[in-house]
């Protein structure tokens, strides 16, 4: 079973987009896929149309009172599951703090499904918290959406140093551009070089698209509901560096 | 693995999908419908005996567009193997009846062999489904659940050239990952909803309801109900009756050759037969008994060549195995010769089972039989004389068995085991006057002995017919001197098994003869006695 988590510490730039699309491709190329849905904002369950509500609430899961098995539901689509959001999960830094080893907590609960599981994807809240460390902790890869901008760049470097600075195990780092905007000039020039230069950014850079926005209208993936429009072939290309990623 | 959590019949005429589903009146819930459907085509297959069906196992071939699954499931309809069959592998679509050998190895074949043993699977009942899969919804157009129609057509022969279809259709309500509860309370609402049914039978009932069949619908076991009242005269002709259903219903199996247990049953119940005969002399009328023995004695006669020889081949694999001194590869030649020798009494027994004279018996012993049927004899009872003929066959057991001793010939033991055939013919053919307790204590104890004497007997005989084959190989040149040597290593092992059996028959018969022993069956006679003394 391979983690990968969507992250980045700004909100807005496409990470549920992606985590969903992803965990889509994946789950109809018949990979068993769990979506884990950690933001209180549950936008990933909203899309799926699955309600944000997990029985006892992030603490009982955190404290192993309730298996994360239990509280899972399957979307409408073959082989992908997901664990939906919780309006508590807001406090799951303090449930974490709360628990021993807490950087690995996420990590143990996830060990139970790996049988059941190919591919587990964390849609990551905004933000930099006990809980992010969990999830870089968790992750075989992450997937950094990143708007083309000179500090975003700066973001990927910050987090680049802080896995370096991990003891054992380290997510690889995939970085990406999102919500490209070819209209302007430095989106252009800097989506156009990096990749070239750096080996954990994709090449593939998936554009601001109304096709994408509208997701959340259709409450689906597109990659489910436009199979053939150009968003969808974005986030399959992004798959595939994804795994080819994780496989080298 | 998603599975089922309610089953229901949808009742009314069979549209095209989606059309004549049940209204779902609740706000909660909703169906969204598709146009998208699957046909397949479905053979269920078993043993001619329902040995599948006795174990609580069903076997499934289905078949669609391109693909062909071989699916096995338990009592409760999980899961047990599955195994594509014929489909673009370049393996051969399985040609049925087909026996255990001529399917792909694999789990499901793993499972199938302690249960189907030697006999073939033959489709029992067939079916076309069209399948549709429906998404129920909540109100949030979240699926639910899914709801599986499954449209079935049976195709039931009524008489040659008529055939009818018989529709069914049902609906499987299958929860999604997390939402069993909101499943259960749609399956309560579906539940109340007109036309619908709870489904009582499963698929493979319904298929056999609509083909006008009932599982496990053979046994090759004397089938009546008997009375201790009823004349003897009508009981005997009853179990006579029952007896040529199962001669007749074997008919087609043997000839095609399917598998070799037609022949065993039919052969068991022409010596059933032919046992009742001998104790119908005085019930049935002189003439009728007298005719027949003459002509059951043919037939079982006729069965004969090919049964040995089918005993033979099937235990030839272990024979083989059991080889010590010679190798298996060196008694092959051997087993071609039976192989030829089997396929040419096959050919004289389907000659003889077409013949005109099996024709005129079967038309002829239905004729006489139903003439009894429609005025019996009136005396004597069946309790009493069931009773005077296990007393006496009892007897005749004990008394030629007492006489044997080390110095007594073999025929002295194959004598004997005949007269154990006869007391236990005798036992099943008045079964249902028994208590089935007393009943099965009663046959087992007999069973012991007779296992012990057939297993002298039997190896007897093959030691004889080994030296015969061994001297028509000989004759024909078709036997090389290693496989003789190996064909003598045979006899010699039959030889040890047979001092085996003639070493532990004291033994047996003192177990039989006790006083424990003669209790049991003794059981048998004093309480048809009872039974008879009371009515009469």
């Amino acid at each position: 079973m391979k983690v990968i988590a969507t992250y980045n510490i700004k909100g807005g730039v496409g990470k549920t987009a992606t985590a969903v699309n992803i965990a889509y491709v994946a789950a109809s190329e018949g990979n068993r896929v769990l979506l884990w849905d950690l933001d209180p904002q549950a936008a990933a369950s909203f899309l799926f149309r699955v309600r944000p509500k997990v029985k006892g609430g992030g603490k009982a899961l955190i404290a192993g009172k309730r298996p994360v098995d239990d509280a899972i539901k399957a979307t409408d689509f073959d082989n992908l599951d997901l664990l939906p959001a919780d309006f508590t999960y807001r406090n799951l830094d303090l449930h974490l703090d709360g628990e021993r080893k807490s950087e690995t907590r996420l990590r143990s609960l996830l060990t139970p499904l790996r049988r059941e599981y190919d591919l587990v994807v964390l849609d990551c809240p905004p933000s930099i918290s006990l809980l992010s460390e969990n999830v870089l902790h968790a992750a075989d890869l992450l997937l950094v959406p990143l708007i083309p901008t000179t500090l975003s760049v700066r973001t990927l470097d910050q987090l680049t140093d802080f896995i370096d600075s991990f003891d054992g195990k380290r997510p690889r780092i995939l970085a990406f551009f999102s919500m490209l905007d070819r209209r302007k000039r430095l989106h252009r020039e800097i989506a156009d070089e990096l990749p070239a230069k750096r080996k954990d950014v994709a090449a593939v850079s998936i554009p601001a698209l109304s096709a994408i926005e509208r997701m959340s209208l259709e409450r689906a993936p597109i990659t489910a509901a436009a199979p053939r429009s150009r968003a969808a072939g974005y986030y399959r290309e992004l798959w595939t560096e994804a795994m080819n990623s994780i496989i080298a | 693995m998603l599975s089922v959590l309610r089953e229901f019949v949808l009742v009314g005429e069979p549209q095209e999908p989606g059309n004549n589903l049940p209204q779902i009146d609740d706000p909660r819930f909703g169906i969204a419908t598709t146009s998208k459907s699957r046909t397949v085509r479905r053979t269920w297959l078993d043993t001619f005996d329902w040995r599948l069906f006795r174990a609580g196992l069903t076997l499934e071939l289905l078949a669609g567009r391109g693909t062909a699954e071989l699916v096995l499931t338990g009592r409760d309809g999980e899961l047990v193997a599955t195994e594509p069959t014929g489909t673009g592998n370049g393996s051969r679509p399985i040609r049925w009846p087909s026996r255990l050998d001529q399917l792909p190895p694999g789990p499901l074949r793993e499972c199938l062999a302690p249960v189907v043993g030697v006999r073939a699977l033959v489709p029992v009942t067939r079916a076309t489904s069209v399948l549709t899969e429906l998404r129920a919804l909540n109100t949030d157009e979240k699926t639910i659940a899914l709801l599986a129609v499954d449209r079935m057509s049976v195709t039931r022969s009524q008489s040659p050239g008529r055939r009818s279809q018989h529709p069914h259709a049902r609906m499987a309500v299958i929860p999604l990952r997390g939402y069993q509860a909101q499943a259960s309370k749609l399956a309560d609402v579906l539940e109340r909803a007109p036309g619908v049914a709870p489904a009582v039978q499963s698929p493979f009932e319904a298929a056999m309801a609509g083909a006008g069949r009932r599982p496990g619908d053979y046994t090759g076991k004397i089938d009546v109900e008997l009375t201790g009242t009823m004349p003897a005269a009508l009981a005997l002709a009853t179990v006579l009756g029952n007896l040529f259903d199962t001669v007749e219903v074997n008919l087609a199996g043997t000839i095609a050759d399917i598998d070799t247990e037609f022949l065993h049953d039919l052969r068991v119940a022409v010596r059933r037969t032919r046992s009742v005969l001998k104790i119908a002399k005085a019930v049935l009328p002189a003439s009728v008994v007298g005719k027949y023995r003459t002509e059951f004695k043919w037939l079982g006669d006729l069965t004969t060549p090919t049964r040995d020889l089918d005993v033979y081949l099937l235990d030839y694999p272990s024979m083989a195995e059991r080889l010590v001194a010679a190798s298996a590869p060196e008694l092959e030649p051997f087993g071609q010769y039976l192989e030829r020798q089997r396929a040419s009494a096959h050919r004289q027994l389907t000659r003889g089972l077409r013949s005109a004279r099996f024709t005129s018996l079967a038309s002829r012993w239905r004729h006489d039989l139903d003439q009894i049927v429609s005025a019996p004899a009136r005396k004597p009872l069946t309790s009493p004389f069931a009773s005077r003929r296990i007393a006496r066959a009892h007897g005749l057991v004990l008394d030629a068995g007492a006489a044997i001793n080390t110095a007594s010939p073999p025929q002295a033991l194959h004598d004997l085991r005949k007269l154990g055939k006869e007391l236990r013919y005798l036992l099943e053919v008045f079964a249902s006057l028994h208590d089935r307790a007393v009943q099965w204590r009663a046959v087992n104890e007999l069973k012991a002995l007779q296992d012990c004497l057939g297993e002298f007997q039997d190896t007897d005989v093959q030691i004889g017919e080994l030296r015969a084959f061994a001297t028509a190989m000989m004759a024909d040149r078709s036997a090389p001197a290693t496989t003789l040597l190996a064909m003598g290593e045979i006899a010699a092992s039959l030889a040890v098994r047979q001092a085996k059996a003639r070493a532990e028959f004291a033994g047996r018969f003192a177990d039989f003869a006790s006083p424990r022993g003669r209790a049991r069956i003794g059981a048998l006679t004093t309480a048809a006695g009872n039974v008879a003394g009371s009515r009469s």
